[in-house]
């Protein structure tokens, strides 16, 4: 791999950064996925090496886009780079996955959820959620810790619920509340999980009407695969589901650094 | 706490009548200072579309607290003084306006003392309002009237109109004829018809002028921006009924025209024309005009700049109060969502947009236009792409600068077809 040319998307999220390395074929040579943290330009470079290929040093990489909420950073290794949002990234995937297709792509990140709108494979239109967690990943986050359920823990436990419970309050602290007081009063932790994922599901219908195929991405997607289960029946037709929900985005970005002038 | 230089918010190229902006303008809060401590003249409180024509007519120097909170916003010290004013009881919910001035009054604090050496806001002898902007105006007003137990008076005008009839008129020229013996007692002095239209008559020529500085933006690459036009409506607000608002907007005029022949943008290598609908957020407006400015996104017009351009005040001679009338009520903000919808479409056309920024001001529902599908309606009757920023006007508690500025640059790289 001495010799490879790659190029690198790096989706600096609030919660997790995701790397995707490919080659001039568009074939996907690496990936990493780690922490944020608060250093966002070292996460990034620390993740951008752990992606590399065996035997490959950074300088096979001669193009990176960064994207995501950290992806105004300085460049890394004085390699050539760019920042493009998200939004842009996710559609850009899309169109190597559904080429030419009308769909629409929900993409539930830790901070904030997008609803984009692509038409004939072009990106016409885009929603994100108000400014607040419902909806996003942060309100499982909050709830797990609420529950000191281990964060991968959610999905199998949703999965064995039986009698789905409702969750009324819209407010992530006051929803992990009521969940806590409603198993105190016998509610199964199960029921109120699945709850809890299918209250996520309707707070992300109500960012925008969705009338075609649905791709759903983002890494709350990729742990907790019941969410597409949960779309399914409330929107009545199956989710595509990307190879890699969480480093859809990267890969776009990556797909823009090969483009890259 | 930083309050920086208030007339000099953008990144654009400094415009140079800003020199003169700042002098009238100290005159002018100088003056109310000076009429605060003089118990022969008497100071109204007037909502910033409210009867000004009519307190200028019987003598009074006009204050509107209003173009204070914007400056609390705009120094972002109102988070400073919004708590104090959730203490006494107001949600905060309701208008960041009322909030942080009152919370500003309670501090015994004000931005005009370090930006005109004022050392508190103007001592109200009557406070007069129209509620054809809101009804927090009227709280606003009622809390100080209270407070410092000065008599208030106002205008209830009718709400959410489609088209202005002669009732809707009658009824508000009513209550402006109703307000002038109280006014009189006050001011002690005579109403004069004659004195009122000479007023109405600057005031409109005032916005005459306005609109046409307004309108330069017309041109493409545009010689102003909203942000711009944020801090130069000042006359526009608390000098209109003055020879002196008139001559300002001439000079402002002039140099915006030398602009366009001389290809000077507001913002260089201009891409993309943006529409920008709702309050702005004060505390923001460098840092929003300076993230467009670096996507070459010019904001070239907006409905909140607008609303200073008030035509019918000229609509007939001889008539100021049903002038007065029929200019405060036909005010974008008290109007129907049709009538709204409209007004936006011929904005959109005659300013050539490319795309729509809506504001949903968290504590500002009356001047949100984004909560009953109107951005969705005007995008499938006129294609216009836009996209709908959660904020506030001066509540920065609100507003999340992160969410902000991706919604903007996905919307300018959709676009630039990204």
């Amino acid at each position: 791999m001495l010799d490879s040319i790659l190029y690198a998307g790096i989706d600096i999220g609030s919660s997790y950064t995701k790397v995707v390395l490919i080659d001039q074929n568009n074939d996907i040579q690496g990936s990493n996925i780690d922490f944020s943290g608060i250093k966002l330009h070292s996460a990034a470079e620390t993740s951008l090496k752990a992606a590399l290929p065996k035997n490959t040093n950074l300088t096979a990489v001669k193009k990176i886009v960064t994207t995501g909420f950290g992806r105004k950073i300085p460049a890394i290794n004085q390699i050539p780079f760019a920042n493009i949002t998200e939004i842009s990234c996710s559609a850009k995937a899309a169109q190597l996955f559904y080429p030419n297709k009308t769909l629409t792509i929900i993409d539930i990140g830790g901070q904030d959820t997008k609803i984009i709108s692509m038409r004939n494979g072009k990106r016409t239109n885009f929603k994100m959620n108000r400014k607040c967690a419902a909806g996003t990943g942060t309100f499982i986050e909050e709830l797990a810790l609420k529950l000191r359920i281990d964060l991968g823990e959610m999905n199998t436990l949703a999965s064995k619920s039986t009698n789905p419970e409702k969750i009324s309050s819209y407010c992530t602290v006051f929803a992990a509340s009521e969940v806590l007081s409603r198993i105190r009063k016998g509610a199964k932790i199960e029921d109120m999980i699945y709850g809890a994922f299918y209250s996520i599901v309707n707070r992300v219908l109500e960012i925008d009407t969705i009338n075609t195929d649905v791709v759903l991405t983002g890494g709350l997607i990729a742990y907790n695969p019941i969410i597409a289960d949960i779309f399914k029946e409330v929107l009545g037709k199956s989710m595509l589901l990307p190879p890699s929900p969480q480093l859809f985005v990267a890969l776009g970005a990556a797909l823009y650094a090969s483009q890259l002038k | 706490m930083n309050t920086g230089d208030l007339y000099n918010l953008t990144k654009s190229p400094p415009i140079k009548s800003t020199q003169e902006l700042r002098k009238i303008s100290t005159a002018y809060f100088k003056d109310l200072e000076a009429s605060s401590n003089d118990p022969n003249q008497k100071i109204a409180w007037c909502s910033s579309v409210g009867p000004a024509e009519l307190l200028l007519a019987l003598g009074f120097k006009v204050y509107y607290p209003e173009n204070h909170t914007a400056m609390l916003g705009t120094s972002r010290l109102a988070n400073k003084y919004i708590p104090a004013a959730i203490a006494q009881g107001y949600s905060p919910e309701i208008c960041s306006y009322l909030t942080s001035d009152i919370g500003a009054f309670l501090h015994k604090e004000t931005p005009f003392t370090k930006a005109y050496g004022l050392k508190e806001v103007p001592k109200p002898d009557v406070l007069a309002f129209n509620t054809n902007q809101c009804r927090d105006i009227q709280d606003w007003f009622n809390w100080y009237s209270k407070k410092l137990n000065i008599p208030i008076i106002g205008i209830n005008s009718p709400s959410f109109v489609d088209d202005v009839k002669e009732n809707h008129i009658h009824s508000v020229v009513t209550q402006l004829k109703d307000m002038i013996p109280v006014l009189e007692k006050i001011s002690d002095q005579s109403f004069e018809k004659k004195k009122l239209n000479h007023i109405v008559n600057l005031s409109f020529q005032c916005s005459e002028k306005w609109q046409e500085v307004l309108e330069t933006a017309k041109v493409a690459p545009s010689p102003i921006t909203f942000w711009d036009s944020c801090i130069h409506m000042l006359p526009a607000v608390v000098l209109r009924g003055s020879q002196i608002a008139i001559d300002y907007y001439k000079m402002l005029k002039e140099e915006l025209i030398e602009r366009i022949e001389n290809n000077e943008a507001a913002v260089p290598n201009e891409e993309f024309r943006i529409y920008w609908e709702g309050m702005p957020i004060w505390g923001k407006i460098r840092s929003l005009s300076e993230h467009l400015c670096d996507s070459q996104t010019s904001v070239v017009a907006s409905t909140y700049c607008s609303s200073w351009i008030f035509t019918d005040l000229g609509s007939s001679t001889n008539e100021p109060f049903t002038n007065m009338a029929k200019a405060y009520t036909k005010l974008f903000i008290n109007r129907s969502e049709s009538s709204k919808e409209d007004y936006l479409i011929d904005k959109f056309k005659t300013f050539n947009i490319d795309g729509v920024i809506f504001h949903n001001a968290r504590t500002c529902p009356n001047n949100s236009n984004t909560n009953y599908g109107m951005p969705k309606r005007l995008e499938n009757r006129q294609n216009i792409p836009s996209i709908v920023i959660d904020a506030d006007l001066n509540d920065l508690n609100v507003y999340s600068e992160e969410q902000t500025k991706t919604k903007i640059d996905a919307f300018v790289e959709q676009l630039a077809g990204v």
